[in-house]
């Protein structure tokens, strides 16, 4: 249990700080989350002392962390950071080391807890490797093992991750996640990305000012944000008490449009190129006129220059701010492809398409997507 | 040419092996007190941004004037040329130890922190291996160094390759110069490979790309 008590830092005339209190539970995966400069990086650092504190204190199963001998303190408590830092001169395996032999662990333990280490992550052949041999994304699995090697019961972790391509990142979140649980131990994460700590936290701690805005679940936050900041920061991921209906919930923004002077062999390449069988026809100033098809310019493209004379106006618009359902319904029981959306100003806001209802209905079921 | 080495050959080896003594003692310990004192002022940056100005003033009096100094003051002794050596072979190893330990990126300084070193294990594990390629460079450029201004030692009446150069100027014979100067030089060539080589075996494989850049 890590305990924060009436915590204060400041530099200078710069309260970095102000008046922290929190409990963090054993097991628990925590993320600090906020904005930069909001304190949540000193507040981690704190925890094993890498920067003191001005008044406070800091308790570790009930021992004040300021009391304990620095070097001591920080071999039981694993410490990852974002630019990684393994140390160039050691292979990966010296490097997992470090921990269990600052710790005396005699030459035996250390080699079973690098081969354990390296199974976890499944780079056993990599041992010998040096780490400039080796990815960014295998980089930082070192550096986790390297901060789990002594077996510590809390690991910090500053924006390990931040430094990563998205689909390695993504990776090495499901891995310390499951390592984690798997472990049981208590981790203390640093991020500015709300998707990470949503998929990571068991508990989210939203600073700002050196102050807590919130701290809950990620389900308490999606329900229930503080305020705007913390709304901000989850983006679209909120959960809007009333779920979305409207008709701009769900339709396309920029559909492809063209002006009722075009020429005829110039609109049948556009569709061709793009893909689809009708054109969305505005005026100069933008105002929706009507639509023209693959099938007209077929039939009649030898007879005229421009499209103006193979423009309908048969299909399909709504006003935003209208209710979503009718449009639904309307593409579902007809053979239309899209309904159009109009400003009240009748210039284009978007289309509904088929695909858009399937959308709404996946994020029903499912969730939102990422 | 075979003349030549009749006349002068056993001279030469012992007037190699005399500039090589001077240089391996002077280097050896202007190697240790400017490696120490390099870690000492990498201990304490501020203090260290006013010291190493002077200390590279003083680098810059010239060295025929400090060892007329210390002749004066100790008199015609090896001891003469080791003392004026070492102080000079001290100051490229202080500044690259220094200047290398400083510029080790804070983040191995950082993660050392938060494994649990004391500030000494941080200093032996990780700032002076990370730091070895400028220390070594420190190395070398001493020992180099070194081996030209051994050449003063003659000037003292002490021997070395520079007794050749100073009869050679005195007498005007150009061949006596170039018996000096051309086994200093490859004297130079040969301890800086030396050091390279002894600086690539001790270079862990993870760390050689860095040194090459």
């Amino acid at each position: 249990m890590i305990e924060f008590k009436h915590v204060v830092k400041s530099y200078g005339d710069k309260v970095i700080l102000h008046d922290l209190n929190f409990t963090i539970e054993d097991g628990q995966f925590v993320c600090l989350i906020g904005k930069s400069g909001c304190g949540k990086t000193t507040t981690l650092k704190s925890i094993n002392q890498l920067i003191p504190i001005d008044s406070g204190k800091i308790l570790i199963d009930g021992n004040d962390v300021s009391q304990a001998n620095k070097a001591e303190l920080r071999r039981h408590i694993g410490y990852v950071i974002q630019q990684i830092g393994l140390f160039p001169n050691m292979t990966v395996a010296e490097n997992i080391q470090v921990v269990p032999r600052l710790l005396k662990y005699d030459d035996q333990q250390c080699q079973e807890i690098t081969d354990r280490m390296l199974g976890l992550v499944h780079m056993e052949s990599y041992a010998d490797a040096y780490p400039s041999e080796l990815s960014g994304g295998q980089q930082q699995r070192i550096g986790v093992l390297r901060a789990l090697a002594a077996n510590p019961p809390i690991v910090l972790m500053d924006e390990p991750f931040g430094a990563l391509d998205p689909l390695t990142r993504d990776d090495l979140q499901d891995e310390i996640k499951n390592i984690q649980q798997q472990l049981n131990k208590t981790i203390v994460f640093v991020t500015h990305d709300m998707n990470e700590a949503l998929k990571l936290a068991d508990v989210i701690i939203f600073m700002d000012q050196g102050q807590i805005v919130q701290m809950g679940t990620p389900e308490e936050f999606l329900r229930n944000p503080a305020n705007d900041l913390v709304r901000e920061f989850l983006g679209k991921h909120i959960v809007d008490q009333t779920t979305p209906t409207k008709v701009e919930d769900f339709m396309r923004t920029n559909p492809i449009t063209v002006k009722r002077t075009r020429g005829i062999h110039e609109c049948a390449e556009l569709m061709a190129r793009r893909s689809i069988d009708s054109l969305i026809v505005v005026d100069n100033q933008k105002h929706y006129i009507g639509t023209v098809t693959v099938a007209d310019i077929m039939h009649y493209g030898r007879t005229v220059q421009t499209i103006e004379p193979l423009i309908q106006n048969t299909a399909r618009t709504v006003q935003i701010g209208e209710d979503a359902k009718d449009s639904f319904e309307y593409l579902l029981s007809t053979n239309a492809d899209y309904v159009i959306v109009l400003h009240p100003d009748q210039t284009i806001a978007g289309i509904i398409t088929k695909t858009s209802v399937a959308q709404s209905v996946a994020k029903n079921l499912w969730g939102e997507e990422e | 040419m075979s003349a030549l080495w009749s006349t002068y050959g056993d001279m030469l080896l012992a007037a190699i092996r005399t500039h090589l003594y001077y240089v391996v003692i002077s280097v050896a310990i202007g190697f240790v007190i400017g490696a120490l004192l390099g870690i000492l002022l990498s201990r304490v940056p501020q203090i260290s941004k006013i010291v190493m100005p002077i200390l590279s003033v003083f680098q810059t009096i010239p060295g025929l004037a400090f060892i007329g100094i210390m002749y004066m003051w100790i008199g015609m002794r090896p001891l003469t040329v080791i003392i004026a050596l070492a102080t000079y072979a001290i100051f490229p190893v202080l500044k690259n130890t220094y200047t290398g330990i400083l510029e080790v990126p804070d983040q191995y300084v950082e993660a050392a922190r938060g494994c649990g070193m004391t500030r000494f294990q941080i200093l032996w594990k990780v700032e002076l291996p990370l730091a070895s390629a400028s220390i070594y460079a420190g190395l070398r450029m001493s020992t180099i160094y070194t081996v030209s201004w051994a050449v003063l030692a003659a000037m003292i009446g002490l021997g070395g390759l520079g007794d050749f150069i100073y009869q050679g100027t005195t007498s005007n014979n150009n061949t006596l110069i170039l018996l000096g100067a051309i086994p200093a030089a490859i004297l130079a060539l040969l301890l800086g490979a030396l050091i390279d080589w002894f600086q690539r075996r001790h270079t862990p494989r993870g760390m050689r790309k860095e040194v090459r850049r």
